[in-house]
């Protein structure tokens, strides 16, 4: 360890501090750092294969002998499996495969039955047909009220319908926070509510499997590369060393896949039986109801405040049902000062597909109440929301981002709430965010020169999509005084380096200092030869522009890489050293968004006309795959807010809407004006000060769009998605 | 199942005489069916003989009348740039261009599209070029996951093609029939914006 000073923060706040940067890693990067490839603009690296149609994504992928597996599902809630009849299915030419699974019971709708596997999709199609399952239906109950409902079946075996959840249930003290109402001028009570959303991947979850010489690749459209292999080797019972994950590009998982899922096991163990390739990918509607979903909420709160703005309580209960699975809780960010605040958060169990991971989990749901209160608290002091915000919020960060989003959406020309004349009535609203330094220790780069001055950067982990890739490329880049078309990065296969799953949005904050770790090392030992062979004091020496430089003699990268005939490579790793837990400057990741919409009062239709979103984005790494990022956030956020809903039938306990026709998702048409700000902050967490954005981008948006609907109308919509029916409802109420 | 294909868009093409030379599995099946020598053929529910043009390139199948233009394009011709996500015309990620307009191929079936001129996303570069679009979504950073991506293009290239000009809404419009799910919409503006010559 060597001391170094370091100065953090942000243009107009900043301060110095110490940090201990670990032998033989680089010095770490303060606010005046002034880097000569990083945080510029970089074309993704693998973009070009992604517009020609190059790109194999794990669905694409076609080992010969290729054969194909469905999992067929129950169309009950809740039965018990009497019957499967496959002895058609396995008589029909180009079955190959067929597996049953009576006397279970399911859950769910959707919930598997049987499996079969066959040579061509078309086959697998007849063979389905001819699969008859006798069910013993038994009563389900799909919702919050069903389940909870006197007499309702129980969901789990072992459990009540309603639980608090040991881990996560509770925040906070719902006693202090009912104790510090004591002496507001004003105390709301409302009932905020979410609904369950579904990851909708492009790609659907699933693999392509195929076994050689008793060792297992997997081809698999997931998140975490890693997860999968030990989940995998899990349920075969294999050595993980026997399963090769690959994922050179997958198709989106929002959260929804991190390890292996019953399909792929199937599918693996089919492989084997048969002893060819097997490929299961769900088809949408499975994806819909047995893949995931962001669970629902009915948050019960209770806040209260002083006449001159003073936040004093902040009481929530929630309830939410992520199915037969839980994490049903919400997230009320810690953002203001409350006198007291406490949380508890009851899950729901019910007969539907099993809650999972969803960008930013909890979280969205949260804000959409918090700041729903405080705007509502806002408008019963008669005081403007974002003053409000700003008296009680301390973070220096988000209130510098508060200006910024202010002046960008013109918050000065914000009406009073539904003084806005005519049939379509515009409105503002706003809404804060916080995140998490998630990025951590464990990753192993591999970083390798050959002697003709070409770089490899490998690492096992995947790039879900951010961008994983391109910014690896960028850090070494950056290191090794060169450009970013010089390195060539290898992600995505599990014989690589270990490295971390894509979720938290720790992926590029865990890799990224890694790869630093390894380029500055192979930078070392280059200077440290040229030093040796040709010349030069190696502590005044680096690697800019393509060229050694300070050195005795001027020397090309190529020039000095060719004094290793063999090339050369280092393993590094990023320990815990190499993160600064105490975060010395912004201990958490802050935003905000501002929208402004437009309410048609005849047809109750909301469209978002303008989405600002400020964000902390640490260091930047390439602002235009992070504008990528925080435009994503904003429009999976639109989407949430007023298009998506799984709804399920309570009489049959099925989706309705297990489609992209009926489960509508955000489109072109519906795309507001967006300005993605980026906030730079050298938070001191890394050796490069690099933050996630992945999934901070989407927390606030639902929340901003929910206030400027009722600064619109005048009446406030309490329940996610703010579709035409609720709108038309609420101005109904009003009148 | 036996499919009349009377009165589809392909009619003209098998009923002419220079398809019967691939519509022999059709001849017969018509026959055996005893059907008078007139425009209607039935086929399947065997496989059909069909050729394709696709990517400039002659393609003769073989392949069962259920068998959509998606599903031949990547089961058959092992061309995986066109993506199969919805299954049922509403995301446009199967978009490829069938006689220079778009369709959504999981929407087509194969044999509908008998002696089409086929454009897939493999197609769209010519001689090692990207097209302007394409090159456009690359330095617009307008993909993500891009699993969305081969439809976008296609969609977008189409309208390039149609409308060098176009303009946002012209864009939004274009591209109403294709789904993203991580959200490029806004940088696939830019891009569009940047091709018709308007800059960033």
């Amino acid at each position: 360890m060597s001391k170094q000073k370091v100065r953090l923060g942000f243009k107009g706040n900043e301060k110095e501090v110490e940090v201990n940067p670990r032998k033989g890693t680089p010095a770490w990067m303060g606010v005046d750092a002034d880097p000569a490839v990083i945080g510029k603009d970089h074309a993704r690296i693998d973009a070009i294969a992604k517009v020609t149609g190059a790109a194999k994504y794990s669905y694409d992928m076609r080992p010969a002998g290729l054969c194909y597996a469905k999992l067929i599902g129950s169309p009950h809630a809740h039965a018990k499996v009497k019957r499967v009849d496959l002895t058609k299915a396995r008589a029909l030419k180009g079955v190959l495969f067929a597996e049953a699974q009576e006397g279970k019971t399911v859950r769910f709708a959707g919930d598997d039955v049987a499996g079969l596997v066959a040579e061509t999709e078309e086959i697998l199609d007849d063979a389905i047909r001819l699969v008859t399952v006798d069910y013993k239906v038994l009563p389900h109950a799909v919702s919050e009220a069903a389940a909870q409902a006197d007499g309702a079946p129980r969901v789990k075996r072992n459990s009540e319908n309603v639980v608090l959840p040991r881990r996560g249930g509770t925040w906070g003290s719902l006693d202090a926070a009912a104790a510090a109402h004591k002496g507001a001028d004003v105390v709301l009570e409302r009932v905020y509510r979410t609904q369950v959303q579904t990851h909708s991947c492009l790609e659907t979850h699933g693999s392509v499997c195929e076994w050689n010489d008793g060792k297992l690749t997997v081809w698999a459209s997931t998140q975490s590369t890693f997860g999968v292999r030990r989940t995998i080797a899990g349920a075969l019972r294999i050595p993980q060393g026997d399963v090769v994950v690959i994922t050179q590009h997958m198709g989106g998982g929002f959260g929804s896949k991190f390890g292996a899922d019953r399909w792929d096991v199937f599918a693996a163990r089919a492989a084997k039986v048969i002893g060819r390739p097997v490929r299961c990918m769900l088809d949408r509607k499975a994806e819909h109801l047995v893949a995931g979903n962001r669970p629902s909420s009915i948050q019960r709160c209770k806040f209260s405040a002083k006449k001159n703005g003073t936040l004093l309580g902040a009481e929530v209960r929630s309830w939410g049902t992520g199915g037969i699975g839980g994490g049903a809780g919400v997230l009320n960010p810690d953002i203001y000062n409350f006198k007291g605040a406490g949380r508890e958060c009851f899950n729901v169990y019910t007969h539907a597909g099993g809650g999972r991971a969803f960008r930013a989990p909890r979280h969205p749901q949260g804000v959409f109440a918090l700041e729903g209160m405080i705007d509502e608290l806002a408008e019963a002091i008669k005081m403007d929301p974002l003053e409000l915000r700003r008296k009680n919020d301390s973070d220096p960060v988000r209130l510098a981002e508060y200006e910024i989003g202010a002046k960008k959406i013109g918050w000065k020309t914000r009406k009073k709430s539904g003084s806005d004349r005519g049939v379509k009535k515009r409105g503002l609203g706003c809404a804060a965010s916080l995140w998490y330094h998630t990025g951590g220790p464990g990753t192993v780069v591999r970083c390798r020169i050959e002697k003709d001055g070409s770089v490899l950067v490998a690492n096992g982990a995947q790039d879900i999509g951010t961008g994983t890739r391109t910014v690896l490329a960028v850090i070494a880049a950056e290191e090794l005084g060169l450009e970013v078309k010089d390195i060539e990065v290898r992600l995505g296969t599990t014989t690589d380096g270990f490295g971390p799953a894509s979720g938290g949005s720790k992926t590029a904050a865990s890799v990224g200092p890694a790869v630093r770790n390894a380029a500055y090392s192979v930078k070392r030992e280059i200077l440290a030869t040229v030093a040796r062979d040709v010349g030069g004091d190696v502590d005044k020496m680096d690697l800019k522009g393509g060229q050694v430089v300070g050195g005795k003699k001027a020397l090309t990268f190529k020039q000095a890489c060719s004094l290793f005939p063999d090339g050369f490579e280092t393993d590094a790793k990023a320990t815990a050293e190499d993160f600064d837990r105490r975060a010395q400057f912004a201990p958490r990741i802050s935003g905000c968004q501002f929208a402004e919409v437009e309410v048609d009062t005849e047809t109750g239709q909301v469209r978002v006309v303008k989405v600002v979103a400020v964000q902390d984005c640490g260091r930047v790494i390439d602002p235009l795959l992070a504008r990528s990022q925080l435009n994503g956030g904003v429009i999976q956020g639109v989407s949430y807010a007023l298009f998506e809903d799984r709804l399920l039938d309570p009489n049959t306990g099925d989706m309705v809407n297990p489609n992209l026709v009926d489960y509508k998702i955000v489109g072109s048409l519906d795309m507001p004006e967006i300005e993605a700000v980026m906030f730079p902050v050298a938070n001191g967490i890394n050796s490069i000060g690099m933050s996630g954005l992945g999934e901070p981008s989407t927390v606030a948006t639902a929340g901003a769009i929910g206030n400027a609907v009722a600064n619109a109308i005048g009446v406030r919509i309490r329940s996610l998605p703010i579709t035409p029916d609720k709108v038309l409802a609420a101005l109904k109420g009003m009148s | 199942m036996s499919d009349d294909l009377s009165g589809v868009s392909r009619r003209d093409i098998l009923k002419g005489a220079g398809a019967a030379a691939f519509l022999g599995a059709v001849g017969t099946r018509a026959a055996q069916a005893q059907e008078p020598a007139s425009k209607m053929r039935r086929i399947g529910p065997g496989p059909v003989a069909i050729e394709l043009t696709v990517n400039g390139k002659k393609r003769r199948l073989n392949l069962e009348p259920r068998v959509t233009l998606l599903d031949a394009l990547r089961d058959r011709i092992e061309l995986t740039g066109t993506k199969r996500v919805c299954d049922r015309g509403a995301c446009g990620s199967c978009t490829v261009w069938v006689d220079g307009k778009t369709a959504n191929s999981c929407m087509m079936l194969a044999v509908d599209a008998h002696g089409a001129e086929i454009t897939t996303i493999e197609g769209l570069a010519q001689g090692g070029k990207l097209h302007p679009v394409q090159d456009a979504f690359v330095r617009h950073d307008a993909l993500q996951c891009g699993f969305c991506t081969p439809g976008m293009v296609m969609s977008c290239a189409a309208l390039h093609e149609h409308n060098p000009k176009a303009g946002e809404a012209e864009v939004r419009e274009a591209i109403s029939g294709n789904l993203c799910r991580c959200g490029t919409y806004t940088h696939i503006f830019n891009a569009m914006q940047d091709v018709a010559g308007g800059g960033r």
